[in-house]
């Protein structure tokens, strides 16, 4: 017994070092990130304060707790006295709780008011979290875009090594300009997810109907890593969030970009599109990306690349065949097109796979337009 | 006898709980609309008299923001995205629904203002919020949205959003409509 | 109250024979060892389910089980663990120790603690069966949260709310039993400041559940009501609001986090003085100290959703309030503390799972006051650093209490002593364990995972693996607890009536002969 009483008095002297060594150590692997921003900063700096309060409370409670252990114990004979309450004592103690409590509370307070501020952002984007990836939209110009999970799913399931940011990289992440004040207006699609970048201490529940807001002014250029931390459903570990802060040229850069991009775009799908030129433009775009494995007649080599030529998919059923383009065939050479191209590639080589080698007079001969799959796309991220 | 009379008072303090449980509903809504949680506002409203004599008048951004629910497959935005105003005045804002699809649907449209706090300063005279538009296959409406900023606007909030969130209710209207044939 | 006497009056029979005994019992002593038993149950299916979890996320990716089926066990573990563990393991000692405690025969309404009895296994058995349901079991967090629960939800969430309904209408029940009977069957002498501390603790845990127990089946009928009637009470669409359920939800589920610790605190007091041979100290402030923390709960819900977007002035009222309640919570450690000082201190096991108690209850306390700050609660909220604070004040606070409870009266029960040499091994087997699995929790939500992520990004890897290891130790020491009890229950050192040194002018209880009468009380003690 005697050893083990030593084990555990010297477990628990041990523990607090411990956890203190760890807790102290700049590494965000322990401890909460010190972040970029100001507010980050003032975070940390009252997280590490409470912290220590609590240490050296806990440390005085349970060094008079086991002290008393020892010292009082029977086996060293001791007997026990006969008293049960001291007035002045307890209100002591209950006055020395109340103080501490105030004097956490007064930094707690003034770091509240500083990460609680209205004023207007330089740059407004509008976060919405979807089952389950986030959209950002810059409310100035008017664009936004969606942002992926990258991290694969043969990662996932163990097929290949995982990669240095697992599960914490997306197909494109939220840009936004240095030395900029940032407003987030953050909302939800259909569940409550929640938005959250440790390096800025931004964490705002994204709520469907309701509008958040929240906001950062990030001093460095970096790449910043966050998660959604309110249950979503299934894949709610698996829509980070990550952000690139850049110089504001750069940003202005990426933007006119975006805006360029938008503006075809809208100018391709919103356009109501005749048979003929879905036929031309699939013309081309089959004779540069399918022509190498399905021939350019339509025939393919079967097996391999099979025939779409009188196919079942290609007269009669559409929206397999726009399946197909978008997700491709598993165990097969058929790649998706959906992530990399178009809706209007896709939707006039649909059409013209459709139409050609007689397959339109032999079957349904259906058009597909651009609108066609935006709507499937909207399908499918239900 | 003692026990049958505590009894009676737990049964009523359960029967009471339960009751002040559904109360939590409207009483959340009269504490939203005091303190603004949530950016919840209501239908129009309009200038207090305290407000309309306040003079001073400053400048700030107003933002509409437009969001279609999960599938709701109408186009649905504002013409503008955001305008300076000055507080006090009145402006007009419009709005366009366009459905889209081959058939008639119901949308209905749920405001937020963001910060939450300033809900209460954004007083909206005309607007069609909570209203349900029933647009037929490939209709397209416009609607305003008249509003006026409180001039008793705190001063540290720089801006104000709007937020539309445009729902999908066709489905809930349908059986009210077969309820109705009936 | 002469009516209950009466009715068992006319007979001095035993139990009855063979299952109908179960089934039918109206004897304090019977259900209060039914709700035992099936916690102790519950306690094993609940915990399988953890080892599921901690399997998963023993090494980042997915490999035993998928995300759909990951949230579901995540969801039940929690729904058991609350309101199918702690919570009856709570009314099952109330059961056996209340009577025994204010001098009383039975519980004053035995027919109505039967029928809150037999309601348990009907709404877990719903809630369970749910899981071998082609659409899964409940899948949205024990906190259900809207929409996720109600537009969002499998169709089996019917069933699920349901079951929520029986538990209700079960602790319900539970609670004005308890309540009829501190109020009406004590001894003669034995004025409500006389009372025993644990006495005490339910009475203030009873209340607390009817008043908020209706509130939870008030948000589950809105609920139900949205998912099939139509209404928009959680809907956005409709005009009604996410938010208003996590109001609802937790004005319920702050109290509820009282009533799974409060009685903790009842026995722990008792174990204390007990094995400190000192009266404990500053009783009238334990009292006080247990009603100023209910009271205050019923202010503070908000401070689960510090991150919904609330006002500054929101936020701030519920940082202060919450704060307020380390006051009382730290009144009741010194005074543990200052009832050891200067006593004649033993360590049997119950003794030392309520150091422990003492200790680790007040590392869960000191990290629930660092969530109590707004500010950094934005970096902490649903992160693992959360699961760490509320595993602490659950597992080393209430279940230790239990457990504590259950080695401390099992004696008294049973008339056997149990083994202290497995009680010890079992007490420092569990000590280990518990800190291996819950402490460095603290660091990888510090770090910043998410609680409820079925995989996790490398640099998490590591403690994940160790927290894992704790945990199916931890599982794993508890069918050595199993084995002790039913060891003891077979067979072991006769117990004397006071059981424990002294322990015979500590209440009222240990008068009585080891095992106690079938009735316990037949004539009234009289309490100086």
């Amino acid at each position: 017994m005697a050893y083990i009483r030593k084990v555990f008095t010297g477990f628990i002297l041990v523990l607090p070092l411990i956890f203190s060594s760890l807790i102290s150590s700049e590494s965000s692997d322990y401890n909460m990130p010190i972040g970029v921003t100001e507010v980050s900063e003032s975070i940390f700096g009252l997280h590490m304060l409470i912290f220590w309060i609590c240490v050296v409370i806990g440390v005085i409670v349970f060094s008079i707790m086991f002290w008393s252990l020892w010292k009082y114990r029977k086996s060293k004979g001791a007997v026990a006295a006969d008293f049960d309450d001291n007035f002045w004592l307890e209100i002591g103690w209950t006055v020395a709780a109340t103080l501490v409590l105030v004097w956490m509370a007064v930094p707690s307070t003034q770091v509240m008011v500083e990460a609680y501020d209205d004023a207007e952002g330089e740059i407004n984007i509008l976060i919405t979290g979807h089952q389950w990836k986030w959209h950002y939209e810059y409310l100035e110009d008017e664009v936004g875009f969606f942002s992926n999970l990258s991290t694969s799913q043969e990662q996932i399931d163990g097929e290949v090594p995982k990669g240095e940011f697992y599960l914490r990289e997306v197909d494109e992440p939220l840009v936004i300009p240095t030395n900029t004040r940032v407003r987030f207006l953050i909302t939800g699609n259909d569940v409550i997810h929640s938005w959250w970048v440790p390096d800025f201490a931004v964490k705002q529940d994204a709520i469907p109907g309701f509008i958040n807001t929240a906001w950062t002014n990030v001093p460095e250029p970096g790449i910043f890593r966050g998660a959604c931390t309110e249950l979503c459903g299934i894949k709610h570990a698996f829509m980070p969030v990550v952000v690139r802060a850049v110089e504001r040229e750069e940003f202005d850069a990426f933007i006119a970009e975006k805006v360029a991009l938008a503006e075809e775009e809208r100018m391709l799908t919103s356009k109501v599109w005749t048979k003929d030129e879905l036929m031309a433009r699939g013309e081309s775009f089959y004779a540069t990306n399918c022509a190498a494995c399905h021939q350019a007649n339509g025939q393919g080599i079967p097996p391999v690349f099979p025939s779409l030529v009188g196919s079942q998919i290609t007269m009669f059923d559409s929206n397999k065949h726009i399946e197909i383009l978008m997700e491709g065939v598993q165990g097969s050479a058929m790649a998706a097109f959906g992530e990399s191209y178009s809706e209007v590639d896709i939707a006039s080589v649909i059409t013209y796979t459709r139409q050609a080698w007689s397959n339109g007079e032999k079957g349904d001969g259906v058009i597909v337009t651009p609108q066609d799959i935006v709507a499937y796309k909207n399908r499918i991220d239900l | 006898m003692e026990a049958t009379k505590t009894l009676r008072n737990l049964i009523g303090i359960v029967v009471g709980m339960f009751a002040f449980g559904w109360l939590l509903v409207p009483m959340y809504d009269v504490f939203c609309e005091i303190t603004g949680l949530n950016g919840k506002v209501t239908g129009p409203s309009s200038l207090s008299q305290e407000s309309l004599a306040i003079t001073e008048q400053r400048e700030l951004l107003v933002q509409f923001m437009t969001h279609n629910n999960e599938s709701m497959p109408w186009f649905f935005d504002s013409e503008k995205s955001q305008m300076r105003v000055i507080t006090g005045n009145q402006y007009e804002a419009t709005f366009v629904f366009h459905n889209t699809t081959a058939k008639e649907m119901v949308g209905q449209v749920i405001p937020s203002v963001s910060p939450g706090r300033g809900a209460e300063y954004f007083h909206k005279t005309e607007c069609f919020c909570f209203e349900r538009q029933v647009l037929a296959a490939g209709e397209r409406i416009e609607l305003p949205v008249r509003f006026i900023i409180d001039p008793a606007l705190p001063e540290e909030i720089g801006s104000l959003s709007l937020g539309y969130t445009l729902f999908d209710i066709t489905d809930r209207v349908q059986p009210e409509k077969e309820i109705a044939k009936l | 109250m002469s009516t209950v006497v009466e009715s068992h009056d006319h007979g001095h029979h035993g139990p009855a024979k063979g299952l109908s005994r179960w089934l039918f019992t109206t004897n304090h002593k019977d259900i209060g060892t039914l709700y035992l038993w099936f916690s102790f149950i519950m306690l094993f299916i609940g915990g399988a389910m953890a080892m599921v979890i901690r399997a998963e996320l023993f090494q980042p990716g997915l490999q035993i089980v998928q995300p759909e089926f990951f949230n579901q066990m995540t969801t039940n573990h929690g729904l058991i663990m609350v309101f199918g563990v702690i919570m009856p393991a709570f009314v099952g000692l109330a059961n056996w120790m209340l009577p025994m405690q204010i001098g009383a025969p039975d519980m004053a309404l035995p027919r109505l603690n039967n029928l809150s009895f037999w309601l348990l296994p009907m709404a877990f058995g719903i809630l369970i069966s749910t899981l071998f349901m082609p659409e899964g079991g409940p899948n949205f967090g024990w906190t259900f949260y809207a929409p996720l629960s109600t537009t969002y939800a499998p169709s089996t969430v019917n069933f699920f709310i349901f079951s929520v309904h029986i538990m209700g209408v079960s602790s319900i029940l539970g609670s004005i039993n308890i309540i009829t009977t501190i109020f009406n069957m004590r001894a003669p002498g034995m004025t409500l400041m006389k009372m025993p501390l644990f006495v005490w603790s339910w009475l203030i845990t009873a209340y607390l559940l009817i008043a908020v127990m209706p509130v939870l089946a008030g948000v589950v009928t809105m609920m139900l009501m949205d998912i099939n009637f139509g209404t928009s009470f959680f809907n956005a669409a409709g005009g009604g609001d996410p938010v208003l359920f996590q109001h609802v939800f937790w004005f319920f589920g702050h109290p509820e986090v009282y009533i799974m610790i409060l009685p903790a605190f009842g026995i722990v007091s008792h174990i204390i003085e007990t094995f400190s041979r000192k009266p404990i100290f500053g009783y009238s402030s334990m009292v006080y100290a247990m009603a100023s923390i209910a009271i205050l709960s019923f202010v503070v819900w908000a401070h689960h959703m510090f991150t919904v977007g609330m006002p500054l002035a929101g936020e701030l009222f519920f940082m202060y309030s919450t704060m307020l309640i380390a006051i009382p919570t730290g009144v009741k450690v010194f005074n543990w503390v200052a009832t050891m000082f200067r006593g004649s201190i033993t360590f049997e096991t119950p003794m030392l799972f309520s150091i422990a108690f003492v200790a680790l209850f007040t590392i869960g306390g000191f990290s629930g006051l660092m969530l109590a700050i707004v500010p950094a609660d934005f970096q902490y909220h649903d992160t693992y650093f959360v699961v760490a604070h509320f595993h602490y004040v659950l597992v080393p606070g209430a279940l230790f209490g239990i457990i504590a409870a259950a080695y401390y009266w099992l004696p008294k029960w049973t008339g056997n002593m149990y083994d202290e040499t497995l009680g010890k091994l079992h007490f420092w087997l569990t000590f280990i364990s518990v800190n291996v699995t819950f402490f460095p929790m603290h660091f990888v939500g510090l770090a910043g995972m998410p609680r409820r992520y079925p995989d996790y990004a490398l640099q998490f890897a590591d403690f994940n693996a160790l927290i894992s290891v704790g945990a199916f130790m931890f599982g794993l020491t508890q069918l050595l607890f199993l084995f002790i009890v039913i060891k003891t229950i077979r067979s072991g050192k006769q117990a004397k009536p006071e059981v424990w040194e002294g322990a015979g002018d500590l209440g009222l209880e240990w008068t009585l002969t080891s095992p106690p009468p079938y009735h316990s009380f037949t004539v009234q003690p009289q309490v100086k």
